[in-house]
């Protein structure tokens, strides 16, 4: 097997593993209604981890995320509920801001060579403050085409529904691995991971490119900010705090190198469910203190670090020693 | 010659960096179908040359010109569009992709928008077979080691421009064989017509595949030659300056007694930097060390001060057998050194003279025996006199002395901690006249006072100066250990060129 497909094997047996351990104890995990719920809970944090998974492929990181979501969250409702703007129109817009934001993120990186840290803090900083600056409360949604999408709806037997931002979740990371597997863009992603300056001597466009994965991480992030406005029915600008953490465990976890250049979608796919399973069996067991969930994560994350180091420090390549004849 | 049979030509080529002219007036011809080595040491301007040939540097005065036409090469990839293709010393590709898709990278095949894996996968199949490469191209290139590496570079930059091969260095990380196999392909590219610029520091290897030879020194065109019609000395000679005197010998400094036996290497190496050799080191001695660039001198010198560890062989320090696993142990058994490279590997830029001569003090008393502020002035103050360190207060940043006041701080550094042996490479590199003969002068006296120095240079009158005796290094190989009189810059020369002879009388 290759290396680089070794994490991501391992995210997939612990996460059957810890499923299958669950639902001994707990048989009412396996069912469909659990499984619809598992989508449907995690489409915003999903949708977001997808754009995290590039930005870490190619290096970086993106610490506005939540801020994204938050911000995106009050304005769709404010578009929609104060000035009376279709949501559809208020969706174009907020993935168009979105899309700025992250482009202006993307430029500073590259052209004032800034870390990537530093820009996506203050990029946080900026889109939480706008947030707060529109409104302090929560803004309700009621749009009739919101209960439209929300009541689209595929009923599984034995119960489950597949809703239609757990199906969009979905067809976000098809669509994601196929842009990071299948496409030229997403072979620049992972040269600019590998080696940033091979990659420019190779003819990677690192400007064009650069900006173009923090654009792809905002504007997902709105998107996941609209899914969290559907999932609430409201905006509120502190929604989402510390959903970038959660997805950059999710990508971690999902068998991503932290220092770029490896790692793959759908990995990050198996990351949020194992995210979501801890979750789901925190509220099942209903003793435990739902922090518990971040001990678990917590924990989980240092196993996968520690996991990365040992498969891609104990065989660094090209490292033999013949004798000189 | 006749300008019309060049694929690429550089006619009068001129570059300044501020006030120092890198690249003085140089004309170089390169024709399809033959391999052409440039040389020079370090600072000669091979590197800025290629720099200009392929883009990366503008010329300030002449040009570049391609199948006759003046062109305007704005950077590396705008040169690929012209035919011209780099492989450099460090393999500038992507080990964590696949082979095929470092060979097609930003050329991908692809269907309906998307990269056609296999289509591509067949193409770099076919591709590396005709470098005599079976290997699956769709394994990680970071699999594999760093001659199949560099065979895929070659693979690469020939598929994209396909006229002009420029090779910076291939060879520096390779083994003998994995050279002979890169040998074969640079063969059978010739053959195929391709025009290469090979540089080397090897000068075997420049024999062994080259058709002609331009040798550069100081920004300079010293020659350009048919290799057929010189031989190794007269190569080394061009390298190094023709001014080099072949006559009026000087003696070597006498030997000092046997007795005194500060250091024995006894098959001392490290596999893929130097090969085992045997030195012995008296109390009171200065060996030279000269050989050309890349020939292992600086390995040499790492791997004594423990700053590479040895992999075989023993030392044996004052009688006592001893390892040096790391700088902090040779720093203890009171070794110094003062790196080639002093803006990297030597001196702190941004902290004051003050702390750059007192921190390997520092560093060998430890944590707890911290020294105060009235300490360090009277030590730094000491060194700085004894030395004659012109800077205008001993708190100001390292960074903005002269090179040569540099080098004093550094030489001071290593006085300061007392050592018994210290290894200096290329002390008088890159500073002026007066600093120079002091320092010549400070080694003359440190060696009357009884230490034992390793000096690296390139300066072979210099060598000769101070040396008690001298060591040449050829091929990452001790070749010769010249003792005794009548040694003198052109004996030396001799015994870097030749390839078996053993040290002259």
């Amino acid at each position: 097997m290759k290396r680089s497909l070794r994490p991501l094997a391992a995210t997939a047996i612990i996460f059957i593993i810890a499923y299958a351990a669950s639902v001994v104890q707990f048989p009412g995990l396996l069912s469909t209604r659990v499984l619809g719920n598992f989508l449907t809970d995690n489409a915003f944090l999903g949708i977001a981890a997808v754009g995290m998974t590039f930005v870490i492929i190619s290096g970086g990181i993106d610490l506005s995320v939540g801020a994204v979501i938050g911000f995106t969250g009050v304005l769709v409702a404010v578009l929609i509920s104060w000035l009376g703007i279709h949501p559809l129109l208020a969706f174009v817009i907020a993935l168009g801001v979105a899309a700025l934001f992250g482009a202006a993120m993307g430029l500073t990186i590259h052209y004032l060579q800034v870390p990537s840290f530093i820009v996506t803090l203050a990029g946080m900083f900026l889109a939480r403050g706008g947030a707060s600056v529109i409104t302090q409360d929560s803004v309700p949604i009621n749009h009739e085409f919101y209960s439209t999408l929300t009541g689209l709806i595929i009923r599984l037997p034995g119960g489950g529904r597949l809703s239609f931002i757990g199906l969009l979740m979905v067809a976000v990371f098809l669509a994601g691995a196929l842009l990071a597997h299948r496409t030229r863009f997403g072979s620049y992603v992972y040269a600019l991971g590998g080696n940033a300056v091979s990659a420019s001597l190779m003819g990677v466009p690192v400007a064009r490119t650069t900006v173009q994965i923090y654009m792809l991480s905002s504007v997902l992030a709105a998107l996941a900010g609209i899914v969290f406005s559907l999932y609430t029915s409201a905006g509120y600008p502190l929604a989402a705090v510390g959903v970038e953490l959660d997805a950059i465990s999710a990508v971690v976890i999902g068998g991503t190198l932290l220092t770029g250049g490896y790692g793959f979608v759908l990995g990050t796919f198996v990351g949020v469910m194992l995210l979501g399973l801890v979750q789901t069996y925190i509220i099942f067991d209903g003793t435990l203190s739902s922090w518990w969930t971040k001990i678990v994560i917590g924990v989980l994350l240092f196993l996968f670090i520690v996991l990365q180091r040992i498969i891609f420090a104990a065989s660094a390549p090209g490292e033999k020693s013949p004798e000189k004849v | 010659m006749q300008d019309s049979d060049y694929v690429l030509e550089a006619r009068g080529v001129t570059k300044i960096f501020g006030n120092h002219t890198a690249l003085d007036a140089i004309d170089f011809g390169l024709r399809p179908g033959e391999v052409h080595a440039l040389l020079g040491e370090n600072g000669a301007g091979k590197s800025t040359l290629i720099k200009v040939l392929t883009g990366a540097y503008q010329p300030d005065a002449g040009g570049v010109f391609v199948d006759g036409a003046l062109v305007t090469l704005d950077n590396p990839l705008h040169a690929q569009t012209h035919g011209i293709g780099t492989v450099y010393q460090e393999v500038n590709l992507l080990p964590n992709r696949s082979v095929a898709e470092n060979l097609y990278l930003g050329h991908q095949p692809t269907r309906f928008g998307l990269v056609d894996h296999r289509k591509m996968e067949k193409a770099a199949k076919t591709l590396l077979e005709r470098y005599g490469l079976a290997i699956d191209p769709s394994s990680d290139l970071g699999s594999h080691s760093v001659a199949v590496q560099q065979i895929v570079a070659i693979a690469r930059a020939v598929e994209l421009s396909g006229k002009v091969l420029i090779l910076d260095e291939p060879t520096a990380s390779l083994d003998r064989n994995e050279v002979e196999r890169l040998f074969e392909v640079i063969a059978d590219l010739k053959k195929s017509g391709l025009a290469i610029i090979f540089i080397t520091h090897f000068l075997d290897q420049v024999f062994a595949i080259s058709d002609r030879v331009t040798v550069l020194r100081n920004g300079r065109l010293v020659d350009t030659r048919q290799l057929d019609s010189v031989s190794r000395t007269d190569v080394v000679r061009l390298m190094l300056g023709k001014d080099i005197a072949f006559s009026g010998a000087t003696d070597l400094e006498p030997e000092r007694p046997t007795t005194d036996v500060l250091l024995d290497f006894k098959s001392y190496g490290r596999k893929r930097s130097v090969h085992p050799f045997d030195l012995t080191i008296h109390k009171g001695e200065v060996i030279g060390v000269a050989g050309l660039l890349g020939s292992g001198r600086t390995e040499m010198a790492r791997l004594m001060f423990g700053a590479d560890p040895a992999d075989q062989g023993t030392i044996t320090v004052a009688g006592k057998p001893t390892a040096i696993r790391n700088t902090t142990d040779a720093i203890s058994r009171g070794f110094g050194f003062c790196p080639e490279d002093r803006k990297a590997e030597g001196i702190f830029g941004d902290l004051s003279v003050r702390e750059n001569i007192i921190i390997a003090l520092q560093g060998k008393l430890g944590w707890f025996r911290a020294l105060n502020r009235d300490e360090q002035l009277e030590i730094a103050g000491k060194f700085g006199e004894a030395m004659d360190i012109r800077a205008a207060s001993l708190d100001m940043p390292v960074k903005l002395l002269s090179g040569g006041n540099q080098q004093k701080v550094i030489l001071s550094r290593w006085l300061a901690t007392d050592p018994a042996f210290l290894i200096l490479d290329e002390p008088t590199r890159g500073i002026d006249v007066g600093a120079h003969a002091e320092i010549v002068r400070t080694i003359n006296r440190l060696r009357d006072d009884g230490m034992a120095m390793v000096v690296i240079s390139s300066e072979l009158d210099e060598v000769v100066a101070y040396s008690s005796r001298i060591v040449v290094m050829r091929d990452r190989e001790m070749v010769a250990e010249l003792r005794g009189k009548n040694i003198n810059p052109g004996v030396i020369v001799q015994a870097i060129a030749n390839s078996a002879d053993e040290a002259q009388p």
